[in-house]
């Protein structure tokens, strides 16, 4: 779907020039929802920007369903640029237009007549949950309401595409959510090739199906959003993934698995992470049968992206004969990330 | 007394035509070159260095020669145009000739405060540049360019005593030469106070106009 190949973006300025993307390669696949995270000033923005041409790519290749963007002309661009949509961190609708007209205004860009715009109008209104706001103006609405107005206005032409910049980072945490679930509510009943730049890891976690992380204009990993949580490769991946993993332990669990006491026979606290189908519970009590031990829980958290559950459990195992060691050994071959924690 | 009052009416009415006319002018001509004077801009949607340049310098120089000798400097040009350099009519064209610039300055600093993402959200929509301009500039800063236009009406009122140069009659010219030179004084009260009521009328006018333009924003 869309293929961007060597993209390089340097900024020439009074202060001298700055390379906001360098050697960027990328593929999104048709349908799919693609998260680029990254920090501020990383060249997310520029990445967007460059894909819907408003930033000309200083070098490199932009292709979206088999149309070289780098290469059209001026009315080609503009044509094209009626199939990708677009939304912003700040919304950037007409202040003098309400609601109804902001979304009616792509169309009548694009020439469309007037009872045509009118019933696509009101579907899309429906599409956001905004039917009963059609007549307000945007100084009226709440943030999240702007942002349901520019993802309608967005949708106004068919896009094929949606890019998004930062389209939730003015939200509250709840309007982040209910945005994202409209998102992916479009992406499946549409079909739209969603891309989204963000530095929230829980935006990626919600909706993405793909991630690519972007770090110093270069992209430093990409890959499944599964593969990415399940495996981070780089340390600005291992970072974001802190934000929503919980993988730290608590200072008070820290304190007290100090102060517990070691002495025993093969005492040991182990910490098992799970991903995925393999959920650490039912394995507790299969070991405590199957070994013989001892199984006290420290500590443990659930979570979910989207479908997939993963966390982690801190165990204390106690056994005798060497039932704890088989016990972790058994653990590790179930495919679950055991940690024996002596010293934390 | 009656001639007094017809003296001041009619003094007052070239006041209004000479003001009127010439607002109408500096508007039709002063918001294009507003327009352009921001979109030929750096980094602009139809940026043109060079054209940018040299509407600016016009501008400044316009801007900064003193009414008062732009009016006679413009007087053969005037000629050329209305085919006289005196009368009322004649002081149309020196007023407006003064008013466009200002106006145009005026009209791309309120142009200038649309923001940038707007702009740019168009642009992603794929409209074009006069699209651009007609759907999303001047209708977001169509208050701001109101009260632009309030401004400029004003300071035509100001511009319009000095019309008595060129025979163009007006209020300032009543003062001038009644008030002052054949000194008498009521008269020259009277056209100080029509003058006040008329800058206060259009600006109270002016604002409504604002108010209106900008409900629900
Ligand atoms: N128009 C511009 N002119 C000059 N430098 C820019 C411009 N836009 C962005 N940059 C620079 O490019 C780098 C990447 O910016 P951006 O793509 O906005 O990052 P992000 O969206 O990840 O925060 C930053 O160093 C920024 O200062
Ligand atoms: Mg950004």
């Amino acid at each position: 779907m869309i293929f961007i190949k060597n993209l390089t973006k340097v900024y020439h300025s009074d202060s001298g020039d700055v390379k906001a993307l360098d050697g960027v390669n990328l593929h999104i696949k048709k349908g799919e929802i693609f998260g680029v995270i990254g920090l501020s000033g990383a060249g997310k923005s520029t990445l967007l920007r460059c894909i819907n041409m408003l930033e000309r790519p200083t070098s490199g290749s932009v292709e979206i369903d088999g149309v070289e963007m780098t290469s059209l002309s001026p009315n080609e661009l503009k044509e094209m640029r009626k199939k990708i949509g677009m939304i912003f961190q700040h919304f950037n609708l007409l202040n003098s237009r309400n609601v109804r007209s902001n979304v009616a205004f792509p169309l009548e860009i694009a020439g469309v007549d007037k009872k045509t715009i009118n019933k696509k109008v009101e579907k899309l209104l429906e599409l956001v949950g905004l039917s009963d706001k059609a007549n307000s103006f945007p100084s009226q609405l709440s943030g999240g309401q702007k942002q349901r107005v520019g993802i309608a206005r967005a949708l106004a032409n068919d896009p094929k595409v949606l890019l998004c910049d930062e389209a939730t980072s003015a939200l509250d945490p709840q309007t982040t959510l209910s945005i994202l679930n409209l998102l992916k509510d479009i992406n499946k009943k549409l079909g739209i090739t969603i891309v989204l730049i963000t530095h929230e890891m829980n935006v990626i976690k919600q909706i993405c199906h793909s991630v690519a992380v972007i770090e110093q204009s270069r992209v430093v990993e990409q890959g499944s959003l599964l593969e990415i949580f399940s495996n981070p490769k780089t340390e600005t991946a291992k970072n974001f993934l802190k934000s929503v993993t919980l993988s730290e332990l608590p200072e008070e669990l820290k304190e007290r698995i100090r102060n517990l006491d070691h002495s025993h026979l093969e005492g040991r606290i182990v910490k098992i992470g799970f991903f995925g189908e393999v959920t650490a519970e039912p394995v507790i009590s299969t070991i405590v049968k199957k070994f013989d031990v001892d199984a006290n829980i420290l500590y443990g958290n659930i979570d979910h992206i989207q479908d997939t559950p993963y966390g982690m459990l801190v165990v204390e195992l106690r056994g005798k004969n060497g039932g704890a060691v088989s016990a972790i050994e058994y653990l590790k071959a179930l495919g679950l990330k055991v940690e024996v924690l002596e010293n934390v | 007394m009656s001639e007094t009052i017809s003296l001041l009416l009619l003094s007052s009415w070239q006041t209004i035509y000479m003001v009127l006319i010439s607002v109408f002018i500096a508007t039709a001509f002063g918001i294009p070159l507003g327009i352009l004077l921001l979109i030929t801009d750096k980094g602009h949607i139809l940026q043109n260095g060079p054209l940018n340049k040299v509407l600016g310098t016009i501008v400044n120089i316009f801007r900064s020669v003193p009414f008062i000798i732009l009016l006679i400097a413009l007087i053969p040009f005037t000629r050329f145009l209305v085919g006289t350099s005196i009368g009322t009519t004649a002081a149309i064209v020196p007023l407006s000739i003064a008013a466009i610039p200002f106006m145009g300055r005026l009209t791309e600093t309120s142009l200038r405060e649309v923001g940038r993402g707007i702009i740019e959200a168009a642009q992603a929509m794929g409209a074009s540049p006069f699209q651009i301009i007609t759907k999303v500039l001047v209708p977001e800063a169509l208050p701001s360019i109101v009260s632009g236009i309030t401004i400029t009406t004003i300071n035509l009122v100001g511009y319009s005593t000095m019309a008595g140069v060129i025979g163009g009659g007006g209020l300032g010219d009543l003062a001038v030469r009644y008030g002052y030179q054949r000194f008498m004084p009521d008269i020259m009260l009277y056209t100080v106070i029509i003058l006040v009521v008329m800058v206060q009328l259009t600006q109270m006018l002016g604002d409504f106009a604002v108010r209106q333009f900008s409900r629900n924003r």
